[in-house]
């Protein structure tokens, strides 16, 4: 099993996120990068995809030359090879990030494509699927729950679940296939030290994506929603707020 | 011009997301003057006329594409794609000029799949839009589930929109001042009492939309004499069969595997929510059981996932799961933005945490501050005891 996994690499944000003056980005000046949450997830599902039927993972970006430092996270997490179509810096949007990542993996023979559900910062929820348009190949996102059965021709398969309603549908797909999954699929495994050293030394094929093509949707600004101005009312401290509290919760309407 | 929304059913009629979705179109329409449509995949039948005609929908299509029947991503987006196209015997209502889905997994997914097909822009998780000019649309979308907005320019025809989950219009996320509100939208900011800082989740759901109200009609009904605007006899569905191509089809939903879940994290009214300070799996009985009581369900932050102690399919936040109940009881939960992304649409949140500094009680509108192991005991004996059993 050729698995190729596409990553992100996004600003690590905790308790707020700040923005560049101008409106136009956010303010990373202080913040750490890491990769989307769901591509971990990925990234982990692949490394146990080829643990189990043999192969390799190839972890892919586009991104900035910085990016690099995201792929060695991957690598040390398992992944075999390493590809960064380097940018920039400049954003770009989901149909110029699509149509860089199709030229980049169309002729390497993957028998899987996986991504994140979408990317943690801008949220197109759409390059998986652009890409796999592009190559002609079958495509199902969202997903939880993957089970491969690698294969020759049409033997090659894989079954692919989705929470829907609080159940789970499935998809079953013939390989090659593109697959956007979820964080919750699996729980990734904290990077081994021969993992974080055979990383470090591991090299990175560099790539020039060449120009972006124009997007239909263009930014004009950034900025963050206004939080509330006041304070909540606190209620008082232990179980002593116990009879207050219940006082708000009838007063909501939530109590039977 | 027309604006078209596809509604996801449910066997009840459309579902919550799409009614959101169909009431942000509705504006759209309303703003530029143009006519709204709804499109779904089932019988006629499947979305009662007056769900639509509550929100001045008068065109009702009901997709058929020919094949196999069931959720087929690829197959769905292509008849969407055909339908926008060129709509069936109009009424007059002219050329689609956008095509907006509910932001949901299946919603996405469509869009997603008929921007592919179409090579037009998505523009995802919007929370508003107002027409900029012939094929441009002004709009506010999500970014970091809704922790940062962006304003945008779509140039696209027809436009590709999915709208949040949550999207209560945020309080600075109305269209610019030029355009003229809908008739539901949500009231300005300053007419909006303090108390209610976070926008109330059901402001957006346009009034006066009752389920199942008006009898279904069947495929081809023609209106009756000019039948009154609004009403559900106003509403013309038609049935229409789509060609798509094999290859469309290859990926399709089978049955889902029924899971015992109670109350859907979701759409449920009360959700109890714990975090690093429940402390690990065992301290999560008294939450369920205080959501038991409460008829809600239990929902939990990233790091109780991601230390194994609840199951994903718990999880609220920008990862997770998006809720809007009226009720968030969040306890031990510190307030990142990732997790705040998920409750936003939340009514009211109550905050229960031993730091009076945790960001959540910033957020918060009510605060109790203590251990949640001391409080939530006292509060289910309270519920109890009201309820006058032991």
């Amino acid at each position: 099993m050729e698995v190729c996994v596409c990553v992100k690499r996004v600003p690590m944000v905790g308790g707020a996120i700040a923005l560049t003056p101008d409106g136009q980005a956010v303010d990373t000046s202080m913040s750490g990068f890491t990769v989307s949450p769901h591509e971990e997830c990925a990234v982990e599902e692949a490394v146990r995809i080829t643990e189990r039927h043999g192969g390799t993972v190839t972890v892919l970006t586009l991104g900035p030359p910085e990016a690099e430092q995201q792929l060695r996270d991957m690598l040390a997490l398992g992944a075999g090879r390493a590809v960064l179509l380097a940018t920039d810096g400049t954003e770009r949007g989901p149909v110029a990030t699509a149509a860089a990542i199709t030229a980049a993996v169309r002729d390497r023979g993957f028998d899987l494509l996986l991504f994140g559900n979408e990317a943690a910062d801008t949220g197109g929820y759409q390059v998986p699927v652009r890409v796999a348009h592009a190559l002609g190949l079958p495509c199902v996102t969202g997903i939880k729950r993957l089970e491969v059965t690698p294969g020759a021709g049409a033997a090659g398969r894989l079954v692919a679940g989705r929470e829907y309603r609080g159940s789970l549908e499935s998809f079953e797909l013939p390989l090659p296939a593109v697959v956007s999954v979820k964080e919750g699929i699996n729980l990734p495994r904290y990077p081994s030290l021969p993992g974080r050293l055979r990383a470090r030394r591991a090299s990175v094929e560099v790539l020039d994506p060449g120009p972006a093509p124009a997007e239909g949707l263009r930014t004009e600004r950034l900025r963050v929603p206004r939080a509330p101005a006041s304070r909540a009312r606190v209620l008082g401290s232990g179980a002593g707020a116990v009879p207050a509290l219940v006082r708000v919760l009838d007063d909501l309407g939530v109590l039977r | 011009m027309t604006v078209l929304c596809l509604i996801e059913t449910e066997p009840g009629g459309a579902s919550e997301a799409s009614l959101r979705a169909l009431g942000m179109a509705a504006g759209l329409a309303e703003r530029s003057g143009e006519a709204l449509a709804a499109a779904w995949f089932g019988p006629p039948g499947a979305v009662p006329p007056g769900d639509l005609a509550a929100r001045g929908t008068r065109l009702g299509y009901a997709l058929a594409p020919a094949g196999p029947g069931g959720y087929a991503p690829r197959a769905w987006a292509r008849a969407l794609v055909h339908l926008s196209a060129r709509l069936p015997d109009g009424a007059g209502a002219g050329p689609v000029s956008a095509v907006m889905a509910a932001a949901t997994d299946r919603g996405s997914e469509v869009l997603a799949h008929a921007g592919a097909i179409t090579g037009l822009p998505v523009a995802a998780n919007c929370v508003a839009v107002t027409r900029a000019g012939p094929g441009e649309l002004r709009l506010t979308r999500q970014r970091w589930a809704g922790s940062l907005l962006e304003d945008a320019v779509l140039r696209a025809s027809p436009a590709l929109l999915t709208v949040a989950a949550d999207a209560v219009p945020p309080a600075d996320a109305v269209p610019p001042a030029d355009a003229v509100p809908p008739a539901d939208a949500v009231p300005p900011a300053d007419a909006v009492p303090p108390a209610d800082a976070v926008p109330p989740a059901d402001a957006v759901r346009p009034a006066g939309a009752v389920r199942g109200a008006g009898p279904s009609r069947g495929p081809g009904a023609q209106p009756e004499a000019a039948p009154a605007p609004g009403t559900a006899e106003s509403v013309r569905v038609q049935v229409v069969e789509q060609a798509v191509e094999a290859a469309d089809l290859a990926v399709r939903a089978s049955e889902s595997e029924q899971r015992r879940d109670g109350v859907s994290l979701a759409t449920a009214r009360v959700v109890v929510g714990g975090g690093r300070g429940v402390g690990g799996p065992e301290g999560f009985a008294v939450l369920e059981e205080l959501a038991s009581l409460l008829g809600g369900a239990v929902g939990v932050s990233r790091v109780v996932t991601s230390q194994g102690w609840r199951p994903h399919n718990q999880q609220v936040g920008q990862t997770g799961t998006k809720i809007t109940p009226d009720v968030y009881l969040a306890c031990g939960i510190s307030g990142a933005i990732q997790h705040m992304a998920g409750c936003q649409g939340a009514k009211t949140i109550i905050a229960v945490n031993t730091d009076p500094g945790a960001p959540i009680v910033a957020k918060a509108d009510y605060a109790v501050i203590g251990d949640l192991h001391e409080v939530l005991p006292a509060l289910v004996a309270a519920l109890r005891e009201r309820a006058g059993g032991p």
